[in-house]
């Protein structure tokens, strides 16, 4: 005779990674299943730690650079960009404006490329092969605009402390017209391809869900935060760079679930297009860098915070200078770092089946996680 | 031939980085300076921001009033960093409001032989793994907080590479 009481389920450890296809990185999580359900989570990370921050103060100020293209491999110019207006904002340094805009054209198009890498690979996650071949596609015509430029296809080290590296090349604005034509056309291609398919909706919508409040309290930021119903976006709020000359639209979702999070993402790629064809059009010609840097920096004695949106959130540099050649601290605020606090919250009561949608949609990089 | 010039033959003169203040952390260095007579609490700017300087007893209670008072409702947690300063760490949240877009550091020091500081993960849970990260590299003990086990060092690890007095191994000759 079976009754409720020996009928007790028992609780199941299932260990998640660190060598696995779909935790995107070296990232391991212990779950603990009653039956189908989560009922504990424990992230593990540190597994990519290379001690970046205690490196940075070992180092010149402009060899950091190239130590910033390392953290969030998928958006090597947003992380230079903020460390190199650190140091200029501690040095008092006025850039040349063709190269704002240029560093601006450069960070959308990487933003561009890092949510069409996510894009791919949330299609992967979610059970379909087809969306990381149309992704890749539009992604691969960016990339060999950064080749064209940069001279490398990942870790750039173009943005440099008082400009960029170098100019622009001369047929730089007709292959951008041209790139971007199709890249728009691609992203409706790949909108349509997944966004409203059944069977990705019945994966995503309701899943995952996370209230405004509580992504707030958990240091969630950028478009996570934003799917949750929160508008905050550090190009409007505190605007740095140039981006208070543009008008753009800030993508906001209102469920917090992982269809929010995936199409505030493909609404952002969007408004990315937006900002980089007005900079285009505006951007004169003249000097790309200032005359005064040179090699050995020595920014005053002092410190200074400087944050900036990512195409993963929240990016802050907090360095500190002694008044020497290398910097005496330099702290960097990760957003995948705070993003991945809120994961044991998102994964608990879940199903384990959506443990691998739920962990795609807050688009991590362990890179930075680690450091 | 003419003697080449070292970089450590030259004079320097350090310069200090200037202060400038927008109006709006001028607006919140006011509404700072109403609030905070009682507490011992130093109110000073660097570069861009307001900065806030309290003794680790009372950083609890200054966090408290910092969050919850609708004058400043700090909501989010940006970054807490700790920055070893050889005889004391210093322990810095950077902290924003995003109902009234104010945006302020806060910073309590401790000594190296006996840093402890109270956890604030009950008014910020988002500062849980900054400070287990602290732990980990610096060795400062959070005080209440609920899990202090290593998160990017492994377990058994000795020492705490993120402080100054840990040998930084420089170049040697191959």
């Amino acid at each position: 005779m079976f009754t409720d009481q020996n009928l007790d389920s028992v609780d199941m450890m299932v260990n998640m990674g660190p060598q696995h296809p779909s935790t995107h990185g070296v990232f391991r999580m212990i779950l603990w299943v009653d039956g189908e359900r989560i009922i504990k989570v424990e992230p593990h990370i540190g597994y990519l730690h290379r001690g970046s921050e205690k490196l940075c103060e070992a180092e010149l100020y402009p060899q950091i650079v190239s130590l910033f293209d390392r953290m969030d491999y998928l958006s090597n110019f947003n992380n230079e960009l903020v460390y190199c207006m650190a140091v200029e904002k501690l040095m008092e340094l006025q850039i040349p404006e063709r190269a704002e805009y240029i560093r601006i054209i450069m960070c959308e198009l990487n933003r561009i490329t890092s949510h069409l890498m996510f894009y791919g690979a949330y299609g992967l996650d979610a059970g379909a092969i087809t969306p990381v071949l149309y992704a890749f596609k539009e992604r691969e015509r960016i990339q060999s605009l950064f080749e064209a430029v940069s001279g490398a296809r990942m870790m750039h080290n173009y943005i440099n402390i008082g400009g960029v590296r170098e100019d622009l090349p001369e047929d730089f604005a007709k292959r951008l017209d041209n790139e971007l034509d199709q890249v728009k056309k691609g992203i409706d291609e790949c909108d349509q391809l997944l966004s409203k398919s059944e069977l990705f909706l019945a994966r995503t919508k309701g899943v995952g869900q996370i209230s405004g409040a509580d992504a707030l309290d958990l240091g969630m930021s950028g478009p996570n935060l934003r799917a949750s119903g929160i508008l905050d976006d550090i190009r409007v709020t505190e605007p740095y760079s140039l981006y208070q000359q543009f008008s753009f639209g800030i993508p906001v979702g209102s469920e917090g679930d992982c269809w929010d999070r995936y199409y505030v993402r493909i609404a952002e790629m969007r408004e990315s297009i937006k900002i980089i064809e007005q900079a285009i059009k505006i951007i004169e010609r003249g000097p790309v860098k200032t005359d005064s840097t040179k090699f050995l920096i020595r920014p005053p004695k002092g410190e200074v915070y400087v944050r900036a949106e990512n195409p993963r959130g929240d990016f802050g540099v907090y360095l500190i200078s002694d008044g020497s050649t290398k910097p005496y601290r330099v702290k960097v605020r990760a957003p995948s770092f705070s993003t991945l606090q809120a994961l044991p919250h998102l994964l608990i009561n879940s199903y384990l089946a959506d443990s691998v949608v739920i962990l795609g949609s807050i688009d991590i990089v362990l890179g930075e996680v680690d450091r | 031939m003419p003697k080449r010039v070292m970089d450590k033959d030259k004079k320097l003169t350090v310069k200090e980085a200037s202060i400038c203040l927008d109006n709006r952390g001028e607006l919140l260095k006011s509404l700072l300076g109403q609030f905070f007579t009682d507490l011992v609490a130093q109110i000073g700017a660097s570069i861009d921001e307001v900065t806030l300087t309290v003794k680790p007893e009372k950083l609890l209670q200054t966090c408290k009033i910092l969050k919850e008072d609708p004058t400043f409702s700090f909501n989010y947690l940006r970054c807490l960093s700790i920055v070893d300063y050889i005889s004391r760490m210093e322990i810095v949240y950077h902290i924003y409001s995003m109902e009234n877009l104010h945006k302020m550091v806060i910073k309590t020091s401790v000594t190296e032989d006996s840093p402890k500081v109270p956890s604030v993960t009950s008014i910020w849970p988002a500062s849980n793994w900054f400070e287990r990260e602290g732990h980990d590299l610096f060795g400062v003990q959070f005080i209440g907080h609920p899990d202090l086990s290593p998160l990017l060092l492994y377990e058994g690890f000795e020492g705490y590479p993120g402080r100054k007095s840990y040998p930084f191994h420089d170049y040697d000759e191959w």
